[in-house]
């Protein structure tokens, strides 16, 4: 590749070279690739799962193409007459006849059926797993708290492009969760019945909606979300990829391998790979066997209808909700002979909405408390913000909880309990298992911590016992060597910040309520051992000679 | 003497007796037909099975059902260890004994199957002794238990409007409440089947004939049978669960090799 693009001074020798020379000359390629393939990405692990959600995402485009071009996504009524026996004559949509059709007599069918929902499963799993590492490791902080809100976006969208896909087949268990949809917006007060019907172009199930469900999967919400990803990926070449913390690293540079040429071909080997665990669980695994479900109509409701994982704590959140508490009702009817059902209303947007809003409003709840409005590059390792960790691990047990909840009728079948029991346990977890979850996570993370400060002071335990000259016994500890050791005393660790008055000598009420919450997240935080305490440690009398002495030799052996 | 005989016998005479043996024949069938259907069997056991179905009724199960099966006395809270047989005739009794729900191996919110009993003899003699006790469904007739003669794809229908709710679309089984449970209906014999739907066992409705007719019954076979036999044309069925057991293989078997391999790529040689 040539420095200058100037074509004056580059006469290219082979014919490949004089087509690229020509194309670079014209949309000046080669400063395109200079800036990207030189664009450093940090390796970890942990870094990839936004990658398998993209990948993932192409495939779901590529199946999703083959699909759209058998089903016919019409609500008319039709006779089946396919090779499927047990449904051969059964009144049913022209929309479930051709899934039928699609799995059974088109060739390669089931499998791109099945490749196309079992990678909208690990779609959504790995834009989880994705966003939870990145609260994890705080890498939403300044400057990417707007990426952040991106990624939220996306899971939004991921979770409506599931939805609207898992409608589309019309099979028994998809209508279910149509009806579901269906009851949660009619609960709406006052607009819902009105908006139920103008949804569903009449009274529930019609003969709209899949139509409309398919313009939203196939067209609008996959758009949405190449939007998305574009501003996403955009977002992420303008502030550089997040690092761990590690000797050499610093706030202000990115240590890793350039995109080109190893990085990218390892990406692209990824998207292979990716590709291929899902073709694997695809050839291999059932996934909504639409023919055992039958056609949908609205009376039969089987045992065991879920949705799909990802729509899962909604509906488990239902499945807690009591209809009636200790004589309460939860569903009156109101002035005017309105109905309102709180019992529906209130579990279907009520944990859904605190869930989302806590997320979206994160990174400014976070910078609102801790005052800290620097720019952050360098990720936390989890245990170095107790406060972070354990709101995250109380918000991932709530979510389980209700997650779990879906489940209550499995959970009763294949543990032989009772599912009145699983009922009772889930609704107590749902509040007092984010409680515990927060204060046994804290516990834990400042335990980590302390362990931390204690290796980087005494060294590591070396399991050897030695035996003074007076008789005493003592384990020898072995320093750590310089690079473990900046791993753990490297970090910042937010302090206290007390309620402040503003410029008038007052303290707001909300500064108040800041005050409070500092002193909550920060009152027993563990700090990161300071130079000076780390050489009065190593300096200080006792023992600490057989230790050098040991630890020399040790060194020296190694 | 050819006048003679000619006077003696018509010369239709013998066709018209083979119509006239034919209609008695057929008449008395009918009748015999539909007293054997609304009398459900008394008729059809030996007093020697019922003596002998007595005995084994006495060793096994009157210590529950009481003896002469009236059931046992109401407990303290209107519970009670087992119910009065009178009248649940035959195919209760091949339904329990034969799928080994009956003798209970415990106590509890259901009885549970377990390895049967009793051989087929000995479950004929009590079913024959309980039958004896008062008219109830007898043993289905083999014409209905012939899952190629019924129509799959009639039973689907019927099966995911009574059946579904409780047993699951793809017959996997499913939670009732305090413990209770439909369970699964792969690998469960013909008779057991229908004898279920006419009897009712455990928590489950009773489907008379005049809610899902004979024929009915012989379609839900036929379509249990078909699912069973075809397996799962996508590969490994996840115990027919649904979304819950894909959701749990993407996030453990799915995430789990994906995890390795991102290991794996940010691998370094060092």
């Amino acid at each position: 590749m040539s420095a200058s693009t100037s074509s004056d001074t580059y006469q290219p020798k082979t014919n490949l070279g004089r087509v690229t020379n020509f194309v670079d000359t014209r949309v000046g390629g080669s400063s395109i690739v200079k800036e990207f393939g030189r664009k450093i990405f940090p390796d970890h692990w942990s870094f990839m799962f936004g990658e398998v959600a993209l990948y993932t995402f192409v495939i779901l485009l590529l199946s999703g193409t083959f699909l759209t071009l058998f089903f016919d996504p019409s609500m008319a009524h039709t006779q089946y007459d396919g090779s499927y026996v047990p449904l051969k004559g059964v009144e049913m949509s022209v929309a479930y006849a051709s899934t039928l059709d699609i799995s059974f007599d088109i060739r390669g069918g089931l499998f791109m059926r099945q490749l196309h929902h079992w990678s909208a499963l690990l779609f959504v799993a790995s834009v989880s797993v994705h966003m939870l590492r990145v609260f994890f490791t705080g890498a939403f902080r300044r400057p990417r708290e707007l990426n952040w809100l991106v990624g939220c976006v996306l899971l939004i969208l991921a979770l409506a492009a599931g939805f609207t896909g898992y409608s589309l087949p019309d099979d028994l268990l998809s209508g279910n969760g149509l009806r579901i949809i269906d009851g949660v917006i009619k609960a709406i007060p006052l607009i819902g019945t009105y908006l139920s019907m103008l949804i569903f172009g009449g009274e529930f199930p019609g003969t709209a909606i899949v139509g409309r469900l398919y313009v939203m999967h196939i067209l609008v919400v996959p758009a949405l979300i190449l939007l998305m990803i574009a501003i996403h990926l955009f977002m992420v070449v303008i502030h550089k990829h997040t690092q761990y913390p590690g000797p050499g690293r610093t706030e202000t540079n990115v240590v890793g391998f350039p995109v080109g040429p190893v990085y990218a071909a390892k990406a692209g080997g990824f998207f292979f790979i990716v590709f291929g665990v899902v073709a694997v669980i695809a050839g291999n695994f059932q996934i909504l066997p639409i023919w055992d479900y039958g056609p949908y109509d609205p009376s039969p409701v089987s045992a065991g209808t879920q949705p799909d994982w990802y729509i899962g704590f909604v509906d488990g959140a239902l499945r807690l909700m009591p209809g009636v508490l200790w004589g309460f009702p939860f569903e009156y009817v109101i002035f005017g002979g309105f109905t309102l059902s709180l019992n529906v209303l209130l579990p279907a947007l009520v944990p859904a909405g605190i869930l989302f809003g806590l997320m979206f409003a994160w990174p400014w709840i976070e910078r609102w408390v801790t005052k800290d409005t620097r720019e952050h590059h360098i990720l936390d390792r989890p245990r170095n913000a107790p406060f972070r960790t354990a709101t995250g691990v109380a918000g991932v047990i709530w979510y389980c909880v209700m997650w779990a909840a879906a489940s209550s009728d499995l959970i009763a079948t294949h543990f032989l309990v009772s599912l009145n029991d699983v009922t009772y346990w889930l609704r107590a977890l749902f509040f007092i298992g984010p409680i515990i979850g927060f204060i046994v996570t804290r516990r834990i993370c400042l335990a980590l911590q302390r362990k931390d400060r204690e290796i980087v002071l005494h060294g590591r335990e070396t399991g050897r016992i030695v035996r003074l000259p007076h008789g005493e016994f003592i384990e020898v500890h072995a320093p750590l060597n310089d690079y473990k050791l900046h791993r753990l005393v490297s970090f910042e660790s937010p302090e206290v910040q007390p309620a402040e008055p503003d410029a008038n000598g007052k303290i707001s009420g909300t500064e108040k309520l800041r005050g409070r919450l500092s002193r909550f997240f920060f009152e027993d935080r563990v700090a990161p051992v300071t130079p000076a305490e780390l050489a009065a440690a190593h300096s200080h009398g006792g023992h600490d000679e057989v230790e050098t002495a040991e630890s020399k030799a040790e060194i020296s052996s190694r | 003497m050819k006048a003679l005989s000619q006077k003696r016998r018509h010369p239709l005479a013998a066709i018209a007796l083979l119509l006239m043996g034919l209609l008695v024949t057929g008449g008395l069938y009918a009748v015999a037909g539909t007293v054997n259907e609304a009398q459900a069997t008394t008729t059809t056991y030996s007093a020697q099975d019922i003596e002998e179905g007595e005995k084994l009724f006495v060793a096994n199960c009157a210590t529950c059902h009481g003896l002469g099966a009236v059931g046992a006395p109401e407990g303290a809270h209107g519970n009670q260890a087992g119910p009065s047989l009178i009248g649940v005739g035959a195919a209760a009794v091949d339904f329990q004994v034969g799928t080994g729900r009956m003798p209970m191996q415990m106590t509890g919110p259901q009885a549970q199957q377990k390895p049967k009993q009793f051989n087929e003899e000995q479950t004929m003699q009590l079913a024959a002794y309980v039958a004896s006790l008062g008219a109830g469904p007898a043993i289905p007739e083999e014409q209905y238990l012939d899952a190629s003669e019924g129509d799959p794809a009639a039973g689907g229908e019927l099966f995911r409007v009574n059946c579904a709710m409780c047993h699951n679309a793809a017959a996997a089984g499913g939670a009732l409440t305090r413990g209770k449970y439909a369970p699964a209906l792969a690998g469960v014999s013909e008779k057991h089947i229908y004898e279920a739907m006419v009897t009712g066992p455990q928590n489950m409705p009773v489907f008379s004939d005049a809610n899902i007719s004979p024929e009915g019954k012989q379609d839900i076979i036929a379509f249990l049978k078909t699912i069973e036999e075809q397996g799962s044309p996508g590969g490994n069925s996840l115990g027919s669960l649904g979304p819950v057991s894909e959701g749990l293989l993407i996030w453990t078997a799915g995430l789990g090799v994906i995890i390795a391999f991102t290991i794996w790529l940010t691998q370094r040689s060092s």
